[in-house]
């Protein structure tokens, strides 16, 4: 198809772009490494993009972030607000303020395109950890968590914590009246750790009794260099590991443990990526001038004896907030000590199930007795248990978010509150069993038919062969794909004859790769 | 250029030896570098990686109209950006309002992303390649034996010094703590400071604007939030003032003449307003059942029972403020607290 010209213009391109990287093979050697960074292939899944938004995002809050930087002041002076010339927030005008929560009324009223950069940040902090939590059941579903990516999954973990304290810091920042009674609870859930260290830590943390007089300018420290060093640091590690590591991929027809299929890094995976990174800015960029988030000036500023009706955290803390709602009211008094009520729902539980999620590599590992490498993913139906499991996971986490939402949810639905919580304490318990049962059967019934999930209805189809003969769809078509059922005995490996055969060659008894 | 190969341990890879054709040979094309498919040269080509892919397709490769009609498309994208950009810099100078800059930065990024989309998917090769992963999983055993070697190197020289070792741990041990201690700068010991507020015998309660109260500005049923005067700003103190009027007040032995009756009912009484689960303040008070509720986590107290928690997870009454009325008439404490306020801790047993 091409010209002459067209094929000199290539030429010379060729010939330029040679004469430059053998500039840099000079000074590096590195040209057999940025073949490898360009030819570098990403399979192709929509559930592998999620990841990548919360990347974007967290570029954006970078970003708008360093902008609402340079114009917060971390201060608990009291000052009287007066506003600007010009841009004035009447109903607060002579009310005393802190200069932090007067700072976000300056950027929201004054700074032009302030109030847009900080819904914007605002936003795209929803976006991160919505991303996270969905990126981190694709990993969990699809057991991409397995050898090698164990390490992986650990720094995936810690970076969401860190991104909901980095969250949770960020929005108290205003000193509102909303997100100060977080502060105030959160001061307490630190006050109740045992042996006197919570005292010891509160009073380090905020300079002595809450509210202190210092505890703005520790958090702003915490809010723009500590959380974000550590979440730079971490993301770092995380793509590193899985640049070398290379990407997991669903099972297919022509893959393999040992080759990968998809969209080489340069130059198509780069644009998508970028348009991705772009899209995901519009929606934030969109959001932030149409959705209002945050209203600070409508809260009012922060006192410690007033308060709100229906305050709540960002909704990715919600399941904690959830938690200290649902908890029964126990604590624990004797020999003149006590270990409070917040202690239980806000530090042992989640450290009990942080500490699953942590060790849940090696559990796994046990459960399906499966110490093999794998690049190519489980379907969730052919890991009933583990599937189940998450299930039962998002059910328990929903419910306890449902909980932060209680008296909400009860304005809105003349349910009395009391019952509400009842019941979804009674819900925290038999939910979770409730949903894990379902998510078995359906897994089993998914195995059986080899149906899509939403595209197929459950149960099996049966056809008849012109003969006459009778099978059951999905059964065995001979190409040892379909019809996965899980071994008796749930050795793991085995879901269909290509990943056992996989399995047993990480495993050593196949060679794992051609012996030269 | 071209590499061959003998391939014939059968099940090695997911093909197997009926695809390589029986005669156990792949034939590489002319010009085909290995390299591009993560193929070290020299090395066999795997058989779970085609031979014969065309890596350089894209989209549109046949047809000339498509590949024009993509291109007039990411175009007009990436202008929709240049006017999204102007019109954001037009925005921001003419009273920068939220929901236009909105609009502008909004479609200046959807344009930019769109358009590299559309030319990631219409014009750009690459698609579905299929290369092998490599050696880059695991390394070779020799390698690894070479890696263990280059470690005992060093820790058999510290291994035969035990000595050293142990004082080395022992300064880790005693200089890590050491180094901590500038953190100790960062707030005082807590000692029992938590067990008191600013309420002392004849402190005078006052509102929020620095008010005090007389028994008769509380109408029965009312309820006002009040802080000890010259004490504003103490975060344990804020207490509510609730007359319940003519309703049974249950009077706690030891709280005898606590409370200011009224009309042959409890009258006027104080709590602690800080929330004894998680210090928020309950202020959500309902006239009929005479409850008060913490909107932060829903605990519920019953004023008439001495503000015991009747719902929720706050575990502990909230705390009584004895109060009188002082020789002018206004309210006064009688002392502080005679009990923590506000959530647990370790010490207040």
């Amino acid at each position: 198809m091409s010209t002459t010209a067209e094929r000199a213009a290539a030429q010379r391109r060729f010939t330029l772009g040679k004469k430059a990287l053998d500039e840099v093979d000079d000074r590096f050697g590195s040209s057999k490494w940025l073949v490898s960074v360009l030819d570098k292939i990403f399979p192709d899944h929509w559930s592998f993009m999620v990841g990548e938004i919360a990347m974007d995002s967290l570029i954006i809050l970078i970003f708008t972030g360093i902008y609402l930087a340079l114009f917060y002041v971390p201060s608990q002076k009291d000052v009287v607000y007066a506003g600007a010339p010009g841009h004035v927030y009447a109903p607060l005008v002579g009310q005393h303020v802190s200069e932090a929560y007067a700072s976000v009324l300056n950027i929201t009223f004054n700074v032009k395109f302030g109030l847009i950069m900080r819904q914007a940040h605002h936003w795209a902090a929803l976006i991160f950890l919505a991303a996270i939590f969905f990126h981190m059941g694709r990993i969990f579903f699809t057991g991409a968590f397995r050898k090698p990516r164990e390490i992986n999954w650990i720094i995936g973990l810690l970076l969401w914590q860190i991104a909901s304290l980095e969250g949770f810091t960020g929005y108290s920042l205003p000193d509102d009246l909303l997100s100060g009674t977080g502060l105030r609870v959160i001061y307490s859930i630190i006050e109740s750790i045992p042996f006197n260290i919570g005292t010891w830590l509160a009073y380090l943390l905020w300079g002595g009794r809450y509210p202190g007089t210092v505890f703005f300018e520790r958090m702003f420290v915490i809010h723009e260099f500590i959380f974000p060093l550590l979440i730079v640091g971490l993301l770092t590690a995380h793509l590193m590991i899985l640049w070398r590591q290379k990407h997991t991929d669903f099972p297919g027809p022509d893959k393999t443990e040992t080759n990968i299929k998809g969209t080489r890094f340069f130059p198509t995976f780069v644009l998508k990526s970028g348009g991705l990174m772009m899209l995901v800015g519009a929606v934030t960029f969109f959001l932030g001038g149409f959705v209002q988030i945050n209203p600070i000036w409508l809260y009012g500023p922060y006192t410690p004896y007033t308060v709100s009706a229906g305050a709540q955290p960002d909704w990715y803390l919600a399941w904690l907030d959830g938690d200290l709602r649902l908890f029964p009211h126990w604590e624990f008094r004797s020999f003149g000590v006590e270990i409070p009520n917040p202690f239980f729902p806000g530090l042992l539980i989640p450290a009990i199930i942080f500490a699953i999620m942590f060790a849940w590599p090696a559990i796994d590992r046990r459960i399906y007795k499966d110490y093999g490498s794998h690049n190519l993913l489980d379907r969730p139906r052919d890991k009933p248990f583990r599937t189940a499991l998450g299930v039962a996971a998002i059910v328990f986490f929903s419910d306890l978010t449902l909980g932060t939402g209680a008296d909400i949810i009860a304005n809105d639905t003349h349910i009395p509150w009391e019952r509400l919580v009842e019941i979804l304490q009674i819900g925290l318990i038999v939910g979770p069993v409730v949903g894990f049962a379902i998510a078995y059967r359906a897994c089993k019934s998914l195995q059986r038919t080899d149906a899509h999930p939403i595209q197929r209805p459950l149960g099996g189809i049966i056809y008849r062969t012109a003969d006459g003969a009778y099978h059951t769809l999905g059964e065995d078509h001979g190409d040892g794909h379909a019809g996965a059922v899980e071994h008796a005995g749930g050795n793991g490996h085995g879901d269909h004859p290509r990943a056992s055969e996989d399995a047993r060659r990480t495993e050593g008894t196949v060679p794992a790769k051609p012996q030269d | 250029m071209s590499t061959t190969r003998d391939w014939t341990e059968p099940g090695q890879v997911g093909h197997g030896p009926a695809e390589t054709g029986g005669e156990g040979q792949r034939r590489v094309p002319a010009g085909r570098n290995p390299r591009h498919f993560g193929i070290d040269p020299g090395e066999p080509w795997p058989d779970d990686v085609p031979v014969d892919q065309d890596d350089g397709h894209w989209r549109y490769q046949d047809d000339p109209k498509g590949a024009r009609r993509a291109e007039r498309k990411i175009g007009a994208c990436f202008i929709l950006t240049l006017l999204a950009s102007m019109g954001l810099a037009a925005v921001y100078v003419d009273g920068a309002n939220t929901q236009l800059a909105g609009v502008c930065w909004g479609l200046a990024f959807l344009g930019l992303g769109v358009g590299f989309i559309l030319w990631a998917r219409d014009l750009m090769p690459g698609h579905q390649v299929t290369a092998s992963r490599g050696h880059h999983s695991v390394s070779p055993e020799e390698e690894r034996v070479a890696v263990a070697e280059s470690l005992s190197r060093g820790t058999d020289a510290m291994a035969r010094r035990p000595f050293i070792l142990k004082t080395l741990g022992a300064v880790g041990g005693v200089f890590g703590i050491a180094t901590l201690f500038p953190l100790a700068s960062l707030g005082p010991r807590p000692k029992d400071n938590l067990a008191y507020t600013s309420w002392r015998k004849g402190i005078r309660a006052v509102t929020l604007d620095g008010e005090p109260v007389r028994p008769d500005d509380m109408p029965p049923n009312s309820i006002i939030t009040v802080l000890p005067e010259g004490h504003m700003d103490d975060a344990l103190a804020p207490t509510l003032l609730i007359n319940v009027g003519s309703a049974p007040f249950r009077v706690v032995p030891a709280n005898q003449g606590w409370n200011i009756p009224m009309d042959g009912g409890g009258g006027i009484v104080a709590f602690s307003k800080i929330c004894t689960h998680a210090g928020c303040p309950a202020g959500l008070y309902n006239q009929q059942t005479f409850q008060l509720m913490c909107p932060c986590h829903e605990s519920t107290f019953d004023i008439l029972l001495d503000a015991k928690p009747v719902f929720g997870p706050a575990p502990r009454s909230l705390p009584q403020l004895p109060i009188t009325v002082d020789g002018d008439g206004y309210i006064v404490a009688q002392s502080d607290y005679q009990q923590p306020v506000g959530p647990g801790y370790w010490a207040r047993g």
